[in-house]
């Protein structure tokens, strides 16, 4: 899949955008998770500005895509890049967490129109995926199906449980990605509790698997083009990003996967300006922030 | 007789050497059926006890629209809010134990908080399940559906009632648990008996009661009995079918309180959190009110007889009646 270079340049200024507006929302709620929201930002930037089958005046809209976050802890991200997207005005970003909001800490599907689930508790994303994408075929229905998860959300059985069905379904209209960022709350991943061979895994459960850069917009959109074009099985994209991307002294540090800017990890000096720090190097890098860039 | 008429019971509700017997799974099986026939958006998941909860009689029906989940409880209750959000009616179903038991948090959230149109059928629920013992007797479920905002709880008297039940949850709109239970009772209501979701149902109406016995299940029968061997000895009483758990029809248990003083819950669970504590927190603010509180007694199940079981926890008409006179004496 090719991307006209105007199209990628667009797509990681919006990105950056998207990344600006996470720092802004972390700071003023005061707590957050930070890494994973950052990391995503590229995938979120794709799905929503060039992906999805959406309308964000029209979020009931019957024949849209649906697109579930799973790890419902790296909201901000999805909803700053709605914010950018028009589901909501940008300004209520700053009602990250608090009473009253409709940005919970963790999504809500009743009160945020476009939220497709309530999510949080880690491992239950792709069981409704699955349900979705199952519902769709019964009817013949087009929708595409998009869940995000995250690999450590795959300490879950429940999530193993939904891999299986999907594979027994052979679920054409599912695509999966899981953000490969390699860390969770306590550590990394394969100290916390390994989680290789993911791809070996998966393939054994029958999903068609793709691993890409997931900072490379020409690959994210490439691997979701070759998970359309499958029609035997669900498809898994591992996607490999930075946690924290961005903002040098965040990327893949586990320490800042449940810390906003300024309150840091306790084993990091808190600072005050951090959250300038941030948002000031996310300017200096404009639509310069690749995988290449470290 | 104080048989409430309208209620249209049986005419040997109180002949258990006549009364006909059926489970109340029975009536999942059939309502399933029969309402699937009327509604093509309702789908029936299972955790790999098709024929044991019913939803075999469905699936015979309705192959494609059955979904067979293996064992995983947790999965099929997420699934089911995904085909929701897309338009279906899912029932899943499986042992109360396991589901809603192990499947709590996602039905909390994913069903309940994402307010998706799912029905929980819960068989086997109370030790009348028998002899597989505690592991497969769940005592708890009520307790722990009706504490989730959103959730309507069911709980089925005869396998006519749980039909009704079944079709009634079909055409609610929202998340809705039904009670099921493993072994044959009575079936004492019949297809007149009045059914509306968050109605009780006065089914014994002695005038002046001295004590009124609400119960939910099948136990609601063991309720009627009891009532018949209390009039005997010249003590007056109502018996209360409370199929609906939540939303409680406050308004019929105030008034119960009121005409009888006292009051006696009955119900196969534990006595924290179901029917009874249910009743308790209604009549602690409108009306406070003596009661006893029948059921499993902060324990375990255990192996046995469905009848044995039942008799083993002292939730036989007799210990029913002995709970009424023990009341009535608290009176002030």
């Amino acid at each position: 899949m090719h991307l006209h270079e105007e199209k990628v340049k667009e797509l990681e200024e919006m990105a950056n955008k998207v990344r600006q507006s996470i720092i802004e929302m972390l700071v003023e709620a005061g707590s957050g998770h930070s890494a994973g929201s950052l990391g995503m930002a590229d995938i979120f930037t794709a799905l929503y500005f060039h992906i999805l089958q959406h309308d964000p005046k029209n979020p009931d809209w019957e024949a849209r895509d649906r697109l579930l976050l799973s790890n419902g802890h790296i909201c901000p991200v999805q909803y700053a890049a709605m914010a950018h997207a028009g589901y909501f005005p940008v300004k209520e970003l700053k009602t990250l967490r608090k009473l009253g909001t409709r940005l919970q800490g963790h999504p809500h599907r009743i009160t945020l129109p476009g939220m497709e689930t309530s999510s949080g508790p880690l491992g239950s994303g792709l069981s409704q995926a699955v349900g979705m994408a199952i519902a769709c075929r019964m009817d013949n229905k087009k929708n595409w199906i998009y869940c995000l998860t995250s690999d450590g959300e795959h300490d879950a059985g429940q999530t193993w449980e939904a891999a299986m069905m999907a594979g027994r379904e052979k679920l054409y209209n599912l695509i999966q990605i899981m953000d490969r960022n390699n860390i969770q709350i306590d550590g990394n991943t394969e100290d916390v509790m390994p989680l290789e061979p993911l791809r070996e895994k998966y393939e054994a459960f029958g999903w068609h698997v793709l691993e890409i850069d997931g900072h490379n917009f020409e690959a994210i959109v490439g691997a979701v083009e070759e998970g359309k074009a499958i029609f035997e099985k669900p498809t898994l994209i591992i996607a490999h990003t930075i946690p924290g991307k961005g903002v040098s002294f965040m990327e893949r540090r586990f320490e800042w996967h449940g810390n906003p800017p300024g309150k840091g990890p306790e084993d990091v000096v808190p600072k005050a300006r951090q959250g300038v720090e941030a948002l000031n190097e996310l300017r200096t890098l404009g639509g310069k922030i690749k995988s290449e860039h470290q | 007789m104080p048989l409430n008429k309208n209620a249209k019971l049986t005419d040997d509700v109180l002949d258990l050497s006549k009364v006909a017997q059926a489970p109340t799974r029975d009536g999942f099986g059939n309502g399933l059926a029969k309402e699937g026939e009327k509604n093509s958006n309702i789908v029936v998941l299972c955790a790999d006890l098709s024929e044991s909860t019913r939803s075999l009689w469905f699936q015979k029906k309705f192959p494609d629209r059955f979904l067979e989940c293996g064992v995983a409880e947790q999965n099929m209750a997420s699934v089911a809010s995904g085909m929701a959000a897309m338009g279906k009616i899912p029932f899943i179903s499986s042992y109360a134990m396991f589901s809603p038991g192990r499947n709590w948090e996602q039905i909390r959230t994913t069903i309940c908080y994402n307010r998706q149109n799912v029905k929980i059928g819960g068989a086997h629920a109370g030790v009348s399940v028998g002899p597989d013992g505690a592991t497969h007797q769940a005592i708890e479920d009520i307790a722990i559906m009706r504490v989730i905002p959103n959730m309507t709880v069911l709980v089925p008297a005869d396998s006519v009632e749980a039909e009704k039940a079944t079709i009634a949850a079909a055409r609610i709109n929202g998340p809705v648990y039904v009670r099921f239970a493993r072994e044959k009772t009575p079936i004492f209501t019949t297809l007149d008996t009045p059914f509306e979701v968050g109605r009780a149902e006065v089914f014994w109406d002695s005038e002046k009661p001295e004590v009124a016995l609400i119960s939910c299940g099948p136990m609601v029968h063991n309720a009627v009995l009891a009532a018949d061997m209390l009039e005997k000895e010249g003590i007056s009483s109502r018996v209360i079918n409370l199929h609906t758990i939540k939303p409680m029809d406050e308004k019929e248990i105030t008034r119960a309180a009121k005409d009888a003083g006292a009051i006696v819950t009955v119900e196969e669970h534990q006595i924290m959190g179901g029917l009874g504590s249910a009743i308790a927190e209604v009549l602690a603010k409108n009306y406070p009110t003596p009661m006893e509180f029948m059921g499993i007694q902060d324990r375990f199940g255990e192996s046995g007889e469905p009848n044995e079981l039942i008799e083993y926890f002292g939730l036989m008409p007799k210990d029913i009646v002995e709970a009424a006179k023990r009341v009535i004496k608290r009176k002030k």
